[in-house]
């Protein structure tokens, strides 16, 4: 009576009744995510711009939109800008600072872990554009909350240490994710291994090494992936300071908006994004990749 | 030696606490003194109270509905990609079909690039073709889209991760799957759905690039987007106004936060594998 579809079938879904549960999500991404993302490679052959004879009638170009971003010297150097910008935020700090979080209030309960807990979840929820005027103020040259609170007044933070400055802002606004994930994570990890480890004179840097971290190293992949492609293409840096000075902050999504919505010229911003896209493919394969290796990837 | 080592140990955990505490307290500061200071600037300082400013914003012929279009959109993605992930997600988690990990990486991969900056010309193209330019509608479809993914992603997950007893025996005493779904299902994996929809209504009160491009009339503009036209007459940013408006957009989500985190928990729990 069963289908045989599979033995995990508990609720007798079959394949017909599971795609038309899955159907409607599948829909929606499909118009509004796989098909614009068609469009975009499509674009990205063409001349297409915003205003001007090229925007009533554009023209293929073939690949030529992409050998000029290759040989681009701004192109090249946003991606090394992006590279920063990602490990610096992403891994060293929403993904070390999240762990380092969850890995020191393991086993503290009570008002301390609730408001540290709390106020990283604050800077997470609080809207994104209200964020940026935020550290706007904390910032500032004249009257910046920072410069008050370390005597240095007239330190331009933003002008003199702009990566630096979008660095730590992103890792402010997204430890949240990796705390909490880390947190749960930790809890996979039965005391008493760690305890038997401890026994045995195992130092601090070792229970992590040898207990922790094999039992949690799909979380800390699954982690890496995620921030990682969030940072990668999170345009927030933007409202901080507009990819300046003199480019210093223009990773790759402040780039394309310059380049496409600025300039106009939405054929070669297109064909930045598919070279981004491919740049993400290439990370997440990556990943993949080490997932595979501990043979944990099912169906 | 080691309860020296265990002291030393607490202490320095705890001065960490304590620098990361003020680390991410410090920028909220001006959120919770500029608004009451009648001649506030950048700087944090104690204000020379009043509550003007909020007579102010309330003048302001876009703010009040600002924040209903932000409840619109806010809540109607929310509730979109909640319904939609869940049903998608239980499918996928229950019924083995073949590509189904490729295919979430996959999409998980393209809605991060896309939602980013890269396919806004398309996006925008897409959406007046469809005369969901300057509608509601069109806000809510292209943001659910973009948030699916990573949505069916997480809730998966928890699917995942609760046993399927439970349905099976359902299932014997003749419960149709959506009952299963409905009954079973939704009440296990209810921390889930909450930080999902928790996590869908503060990016969509957040965003604004999408709405900026998608929204040409003021009039349906969410408050993410009017924040950046208070400027005063002189075209300055006017901070008093802007300081007001950042706290009162802030609190709604601050409570949905609190709400749902009480009383269901806001938490991944067992972690997001694999």
């Amino acid at each position: 009576m069963a289908p045989a579809t599979s033995r995990t079938d508990a609720a007798g879904l079959g394949r017909g009744r599971a795609v038309a549960f899955a159907l409607p999500a599948l829909v929606l991404i499909g118009v509004f995510l796989v098909f614009p993302a068609i469009w975009t490679i499509y674009l990205g052959l063409t001349d297409y711009r915003l205003t001007g004879t090229a925007a009533a009638d554009p023209r293929l170009v073939g690949a030529g939109n992409y050998a000029t971003a290759l040989g681009d010297e701004r192109f090249r150097g946003s991606v090394w800008l992006t590279v920063q910008f990602v490990l610096g935020s992403a891994i060293i700090g929403q993904a070390g600072l999240g762990f380092a979080l969850a890995w020191i209030m393991r086993d503290r309960r009570g008002p301390v872990r609730r408001l540290v807990e709390a106020l990283v979840l604050l800077s997470w929820i609080l809207p994104g554009s209200v964020v940026a005027f935020l550290w706007i103020a904390l910032l500032d040259r004249d009257g910046g909350t920072l410069n008050a609170l370390l005597g240095t007044p007239g330190a331009a933070w933003l002008l003199d240490h702009p990566m630096l400055s979008i660095i730590v802002f992103n890792t402010w606004r997204g430890t949240a994710f990796s705390m909490m994930l880390y947190s749960a994570a930790l809890e996979n990890v039965p005391p008493s291994h760690l305890e038997t480890a401890r026994l045995a004179g195992a130092s601090a840097f070792q229970q992590l090494r040898d207990v922790v971290l094999p039992r949690i190293k799909g979380h800390v992949l699954t982690n890496v992936l995620l921030t990682s492609l969030w940072t990668f293409n999170d345009f927030t840096p933007f409202l901080l300071t507009a990819g300046g000075p003199e480019g210093r902050t223009e990773i790759l999504p402040v780039y394309v908006y310059n380049v496409a919505l600025r300039d106009g010229q939405l054929g070669f911003g297109a064909a930045v994004s598919l070279l981004i896209l491919l740049i993400n493919l290439v990370f997440a394969l990556a990943y993949l990749r080490l997932l595979r290796d501990r043979g944990e990837v099912s169906g | 030696m080691s309860l020296v080592g265990h002291v030393l140990g607490r202490i320095a955990s705890a001065v960490l606490l304590a620098v990361v505490a003020a680390f991410f307290a410090l920028p909220m500061l001006w959120l919770a003194s500029a608004p009451f200071d009648a001649h506030p600037s950048i700087t944090v300082s104690l204000p020379e109270f009043t509550l003007d400013n909020f007579r102010a914003i309330l003048d302001n012929p876009y703010a009040l509905g600002s924040v209903g279009n932000s409840i619109i959109q806010a809540g109607g993605a929310a509730a979109l990609v909640v319904v939609l992930a869940a049903l998608a997600a239980y499918a996928l988690s229950r019924v083995r079909v073949p590509g189904r990990d490729a295919l979430l990486y996959v999409l998980l991969l393209l809605s991060s690039v896309v939602t980013g900056t890269a396919a806004m010309v398309p996006i925008f193209e897409l959406a007046s073709r469809l005369e969901l330019v300057d509608t509601h509608l069109g806000v809510v479809l292209t943001v659910s889209g973009g948030l699916l993914p990573a949505a069916i992603f997480i809730l998966k997950d928890f699917m995942d991760a609760t046993p399927t007893s439970y349905e099976e025996s359902a299932r014997v005493f003749g419960a149709s799957p959506l009952q299963i779904l409905r009954h079973i299902v939704v009440p296990v994996v209810r921390p889930g759905l909450a930080t999902i929809a928790v996590w869908a209504v503060a990016n969509v009160w957040g965003g604004f690039l999408l709405q900026y491009i998608l929204l040409r009339d003021p009039e349906k503009s969410p408050g993410s987007v009017v924040l950046y036209t208070l400027y005063t007459e002189g075209g300055q940013p006017n901070l008093s106004l802007i300081s007001t408006f950042s706290l009162l957009y802030s609190l709604p989500v601050v409570l949905m936060y609190l709400f749902v985190s009480s009383r269901y928990g806001f938490r991944f729990h067992g972690g997001i594998k694999r």
